[in-house]
């Protein structure tokens, strides 16, 4: 285990120190210590590292990891695995805003609650939030899995395109084309998959499937004529 | 006298100058369809332009450059402010961001290997980088927009520069649109979209809102890309002094400012025609910016929307642009509204010159299209050559100009050396009018 502290060690040689790691290196486990706060920590990681930040983080924690694990131990900033493609991303506390935006791939993990705009524009990441999501929840969401164990706010899956969506608790209102779906045998086994790999402990059973209706994929023209 | 002989002398036909042919044909289209009109390309209305500005060649003043011996240097580097590597262009003349999508593969390519023989960059679009852009072009400036398709960090790190597109002239505020026709198998995989889909993106970034978060994404791009290539942020015209000091405040290396000139593969007309301000209304409020912030040349400043002739590119950096970008005129240098299709024009209802329908890609020309037989009709290779010497034109026109005011490089144009042919231009431009020391809203003028 080798330790990076953050009050003695510039934000720009953290990254680049963690950024060098390649596959197959010896040293495989990262302590950061005294984050503050700090934005932009470990972006940009490229190697099956294990790094673990000590407190809590500022805006995008683990921004494009690519097959990284990233343990925070404390809770996110804006932006958290902003854009991932691979790896997994663990909040032991609560995230802000736009938590795995983007995201490609990967399994972003908050036990804590997560803030607004929670998945969106996810493009095949999972995401899987021990407590409630805020409004704008997995807005325009492509691809990927929104996993929520308690409650969904406003608009959840606005102008939503193929990603699933489970809630356990309640969801405030559904957005534009967001509708519930028939949570067939292959979603349970999903939803399982999901729990098992975030660590959850809940019955698939109790979820609710959301998705898209599909009315907003093209113009609606008056062919009449 | 016959009775044909006393005819009462009748009104002629009076078309309105409110409800003309055009805009009610517009309303019984509309009425038909349900649908706003969709197309591409920039502002056809008539705005005040570089066409209203003229050179005052040097005289007993000044004197002239020998214009064909004596030297006038082209280059310019970009990102010098905070990038380890800035760019540097041959030329000041960019090529625009346009995406794999909207143009087919080869006019990408095409783009790519003019821009890269004659010495300058060309930029990714709203749909990620492919390898033959890449393959193809020395300087790929890599565009980071709201809609995220294809953004991955491995192509952010094969990038030259990344250009955060805040906004575009022909729909500040507005988000890309890419119809069902285009979405083909591998446009839907690079977006992870459905294919066929109706493709309506997002007009705000998806994980910032503001300067003050801008700033802490430009962090976050240095430090994936470890501070190695210039960050530039892209604005529509509209409030430019404000737009580029914020931009330049969140840590921008270069500002792109685009004004309603500038074209878009689709959105609505009645956006592209309506918001926005004309190219060259924007330049000097925000060069005014960059002096009030002291960064004018240190944060560089590229202007695009309309820009055609080499004239066009000495006004525009006569005016206080470090470099120019073009789309539209690289689409028609590599054959886009080409007179040779017109036979085709007239099938689809238009004809040359004023073919727009790039959204329904169907485009004779093969160019904005992703139909693989259409697509064929353009050669990456001979598009590339047709672009480096459009490309080469341009900059000997410039030269030819800056050389006739005395000027040894290009960014020693300056205001005193253009006059304004109208009021409006004047103003806009803060040039004098012709023939006279006056423009609207000179200091101290008392207009």
């Amino acid at each position: 285990m080798s330790q990076i502290d953050l009050a003695t060690t510039s934000l720009r040689e953290l990254n680049e120190t963690l950024q060098a790691q390649k596959g197959g290196d010896n040293q495989t486990a990262w302590e950061i210590l005294n984050p503050r706060g700090s934005h932009a920590l470990a972006v940009g990681l490229d190697a099956p590292i294990e790094v673990t930040v000590k407190g809590h983080t500022g805006y995008y924690c683990a921004g494009m990891n690519q097959q990284a694990t990233v343990h925070v131990e404390g809770s996110v900033g804006p932006g958290v695995a902003e854009n991932m493609m691979s790896g997994a991303v663990i909040v032991e506390g609560d995230a802000s805003q736009y938590a795995g935006a983007t995201g490609h791939g990967g399994l972003l993990v908050i036990k804590g609650n997560a803030s607004s705009r929670c998945g969106i524009s996810m493009k095949g990441i999972d995401i899987v939030v021990q407590g409630n999501i805020g409004h704008m929840s997995a807005f325009m969401a492509q691809a990927g899995n929104l996993v929520v164990c308690g409650d969904a706010g406003d608009a959840l899956g606005d102008s939503l395109y193929e990603a699933r969506l489970f809630v356990r608790g309640s969801v405030k209102s559904l957005g534009a084309d967001c509708i519930e779906k028939e949570m067939r045998p292959e979603h349970l086994d999903l939803l399982t998959d999901l729990l098992t790999r975030a660590g959850v402990n809940a019955k698939p059973e109790e979820f609710r499937r959301y998705g898209s209706a599909r009315k907003l994929y093209n113009f609606d023209i008056d062919n009449a004529y | 006298m016959s009775d044909q002989d006393h005819k009462i002398p009748r009104t002629v036909p009076i078309q309105s100058a409110t409800f003309s042919n055009p805009i009610n044909a517009e309303i019984r289209r509309a009425a038909a369809t349900g649908i706003y009109d969709i197309r591409g390309g920039g502002a056809k209305r008539r705005v005040p332009h570089f066409d209203d500005l003229l050179f005052l060649g040097a005289s007993v003043s000044r004197y002239p450059l020998e214009g064909y011996r004596e030297r006038c240097d082209t280059s310019v580097t970009l990102g010098t402010r905070f990038a380890k590597n800035p760019i540097k262009l041959d030329i000041p003349i960019t090529i625009a961001g346009m995406s794999f999508g909207a143009l087919s593969a080869q006019a990408k390519e095409a783009l790519g290997r003019g821009a890269s023989a004659a010495g300058t960059s060309t930029t990714t679009g709203d749909g990620g980088m492919t390898p033959e852009e890449r393959g193809h072009s020395s300087k790929l400036v890599y565009q980071y927009l709201p809609s995220r398709y294809g953004m991955n960090p491995d192509d952010l790190r094969k990038a030259d520069a990344i250009e955060i597109v805040v906004g575009q002239g022909a729909k500040p505020g507005g988000g890309g649109m890419l119809l069902g026709q285009k979405i083909s198998d591998r446009v839907a995989e690079m977006r992870t979209l459905p294919k066929g889909i109706d493709q309506r993106s997002a007009c705000r970034h998806p994980d910032w809102t503001g300067p003050d978060d801008l700033e802490i994404k430009i962090l976050e791009l240095r430090e994936i890309t470890g501070w190695r290539v210039p960050i530039y942020v892209k604005v529509g015209g509209t409030r430019p002094y404000f737009d580029t000091a914020l931009a330049v405040k969140a840590g921008a290396d270069v500002v792109v400012l685009d004004g309603m000139q500038g074209g878009t593969a689709a959105t609505q007309d009645v956006f592209i025609e309506h918001v926005g301000l004309p190219t060259l209304a924007c330049i000097r409020p925000a060069v005014r910016a960059l002096q009030d912030l002291g960064l004018h040349r240190e944060v560089q400043l590229v202007v695009s929307g309309g820009i055609r002739t080499g004239a066009d590119v000495a006004k525009a950096l006569a005016l206080g642009a470090d470099a120019v970008a073009i789309g539209t005129a690289a689409l028609v240098a590599l054959g886009d509204n080409d007179p040779k299709w017109e036979a085709e024009y007239q099938k689809l209802g238009t004809t040359t010159g004023a073919y727009d329908d790039w959204h329904e890609g169907l485009d004779p020309a093969g160019i904005t299209t992703q139909d693989p037989e259409l697509a064929k009709r353009l050669d990456p290779v001979e598009g590339g050559r047709r672009l480096r010497n459009y490309l080469k034109v341009m900059t000997l026109e410039a030269q030819t100009i800056a050389r006739a005011c005395g000027h040894n490089h290009l960014h020693n144009l300056e205001p005193e050396d253009l006059c304004a042919l109208t009021m409006e231009a004047a103003a806009m431009a803060q040039v004098p009018l012709a023939g006279t020391d006056w423009y609207p809203g000179k200091p101290g003028s008392g207009y």
